[in-house]
């Protein structure tokens, strides 16, 4: 049979575009509008090229977010990795036991970013905090109001308790789906313990444990919300992340032309690190599939 | 090396089994010779991989004992019985390459890398797989992964036995045969106590010196495939061995004699009297279609499947298969079905009787 050509069906798919253009573009291009002009407000634009990228590229202030964002980052990956795939290891495989373990993990998950920020806020405090008023008790010298090193103890910690389950629960979804036969193909081969994790549960969690680590890789590295709320970006700067540097910039003092060019750049930090991941996984799944 | 004892034997996989029919593997007594080439023959569900896993220790039994030799290992972990396992689908370790799948068991167990490049070569011929040795082992076949399996289930030869469940499943017919033949080869040359299950009667019989039937939870028969034809011991080992298996039709039996429908077939030995369901069992092979000798047949069906001829026929309403040698004129006037009497096996309740005077 002939195939009928007909360009017209692209038409369709204009109620699409029409509304990304509303919700994504547009948007978009307000910012690169500001990124590259100077602006007293009045809708009186006056064009400034490239000079707020330029300085924002020297500006030591966004050097040391992004070092502050960089160093969270790690940390926040270094622990909640590790930590969540040997969560997962350790959790029933099935029974009672195995949902209770599901719903407990869930249960920081499903809680709204600014209640977290506000829950380990009270926590932290050592006038009517619990931890800061027993680690008080206990001689331990911890405000982290005060103290940078407190306030990014505090800030780990708590996302740490937010986030931890997220990989749990990634890597338990890939662990589970190993079939028996492997691990009784391991004890018949007589394999240790490391060997069982190293051959067969890590390269079956590889797929979702990559998944894991971009999505916390950008929301630590997107984060606002609960640094905000407990540390507002102090004691100084001390917790003063990429983002909570953005809006104190945007908002805070007004400068406009500076944020826009500092968010475009972020941006596109965030989509070459996305587009990495997305690369690495694809290639792994075409060896997977090979 | 060993010899496989199992003592007052059974599985069940509830906490509390209320009753036989909770039991997955009925209470039984067996012994595996030492060197020998087992084949564990039953339909699915019969309890045949429960059996392997216990001997094997991925399940410990409700009950009962194992003795490798004269240890008793029932409580010891699958690693120290020193046994390998090949799975029904293939369980290839994805990110190693080939020649490691094959080295790993060894690598385990801290053998001499010498030994082991040279022990992983040998097997790699032996499966056919010496060109592939570096690849990495995700991406290949299903069939190349089952052989890599087969050959990581070869490879130590100290192990006391190599259990094999239904292992050529997902391979090729053409490399099936290949593949037996290889096992077998290995049997003769190092003697290891070999247990091959399956559910294909033509593998059990040209892989086995003995086989095993398995039937709901229960070993029904442990014999040469020679006894299984000849004499089946159970209802079920004739029904399941041959193709079509064995005719059963109810019968009285008196002395030397059973009767049917009226009719009366000389039996090859006397029996004593009996109770229960009773019934005569006779092979396909040993039927032979007659002008008017025997019990009158009703013939339904003739199925040409090359090198003889398969009639299938109703028998007082009970269906009868006879294997016709190729060339024999199937007409109208054959009526009627003769049976060979010393072929015919007497059964109560599905279980074999034995004829007075011993003969068993």
């Amino acid at each position: 049979m002939e195939k009928t050509q007909n360009n017209k069906a692209w038409f369709l798919v204009l109620p699409v575009l029409v509304i990304v253009a509303f919700s994504a573009i547009l948007p978009l291009m307000t910012v690169v509008n500001y990124s590259v002009n100077d602006t007293f407000g009045d809708n009186q634009f006056f064009w400034a090229g490239l000079e707020w990228f330029e300085e924002m590229v020297t500006s030591d202030r966004l050097h040391e977010a992004l070092g502050r964002q960089i160093l969270f980052s790690a940390i926040i990956l270094a622990i909640e990795v590790p930590l969540g795939i040997y969560i997962a290891l350790n959790m029933p495989k099935k029974g009672v036991w195995a949902s209770v373990c599901l719903v407990l993990m869930a249960l920081p998950l499903l809680i709204p970013f600014n209640v977290v920020g506000t829950i380990w806020q009270i926590f932290g405090r050592v006038d009517i905090g619990l931890l800061g008023h027993y680690l008080a008790e206990l001689g331990i010298d911890y405000n982290y109001t005060n103290d940078p090193l407190d306030a990014w103890v505090t800030v780990i910690v708590m996302d740490v308790w937010h986030w931890t389950s997220l990989v749990a629960l990634l890597c338990y979804a890939g662990l589970q789906s190993i079939p028996e036969a492997y691990y009784q193909a391991a004890r018949v081969d007589q394999a240790s313990r490391w060997s069982v994790f190293r051959f067969i549960e890590l390269p079956k969690m590889a797929g979702v444990l990559l998944i894991a680590v971009l999505l916390r890789f950008m929301d630590s590295f997107m984060i606002y919300t609960e640094p905000f709320v407990v540390t507002g970006g102090g004691p100084g700067n001390s917790t003063t992340f990429l983002s909570i540097d953005l809006v104190k910039m945007a908002v805070g003092q007004f400068d406009l032309g500076p944020a826009a060019a500092f968010s475009i750049m972020y941006f596109l930090v965030i989509l070459l690190v996305s587009w990495v991941f997305y690369t690495v996984m694809t290639n792994l799944d075409k060896e997977e599939g090979k | 090396m060993a010899q496989i004892t199992l003592q007052n034997l059974a599985h069940s996989y509830y906490a509390n089994p209320r009753g036989e029919h909770d039991f997955a593997l009925k209470q039984m007594d067996h012994v595996w010779q030492d060197g020998g080439a087992y084949a564990l023959l039953g339909s699915s569900g019969c309890g045949k991989t429960t059996l392997l896993n216990i001997i094997s220790g991925l399940l410990k039994p409700s009950q009962g004992r194992v003795l490798f030799g004269d240890r008793d290992v029932t409580d010891a972990e699958t690693a120290e019985r020193n046994i390998a396992q090949v799975f029904q689908f293939p369980v290839v370790y994805d990110t190693m390459t080939v020649r490691d799948n094959l080295s790993f068991p060894l690598r385990n167990r801290g053998m001499d890398a010498g030994y082991i490049k040279s022990r992983v070569n040998q097997i790699a011929a032996m499966i056919g797989m010496e060109s592939m040795l570096d690849r990495k082992a995700r991406g290949l076949t299903a069939d190349a992964k089952q052989k890599i399996s087969l050959g990581r289930g070869m490879v130590r030869e100290d192990v006391n036995a190599i259990l094999f469940d239904e292992p050529l499943t997902v391979i090729d017919p053409h490399m099936k045969w290949e593949l037996r033949t290889q096992l077998k080869q290995l049997h003769r040359e190092f003697g290891h106590t070999m247990i091959y299950v399956t559910h294909d009667q033509t593998e059990a019989l040209t892989f086995a010196d003995k086989v095993v039937v398995m039937y709901d939870g229960r070993v029904v028969q442990m014999g040469t495939p020679e006894d299984l034809f000849e004499t089946p011991a159970h209802t079920f080992v004739g029904y399941f061995i041959g193709s079509p298996g064995m005719n059963l039709l109810d019968a009285e039996i008196r002395g030397g004699t059973a009767h049917l429908q009226g009719a009366s077939i000389p039996l090859g030995a006397a029996y004593g009297p009996m109770t229960g369901r009773t019934q005569i069992g006779i092979r396909p092979e040993y039927a032979v279609l007659t002008e008017g000798d025997g019990l009158p047949i009703k013939i339904r069906r003739v199925e040409d499947v090359g090198r003889h001829r398969i009639i299938r026929g109703d028998v007082a309403g009970a269906t009868v298969n006879v294997i016709a040698p190729e060339g024999m004129p199937v007409g109208a006037s054959l009526t009627h079905v003769r049976f060979t009497p010393d072929r015919i096996n007497v059964y109560a309740d599905d279980w074999r009787v034995a004829p007075l005077g011993g003969a068993a």
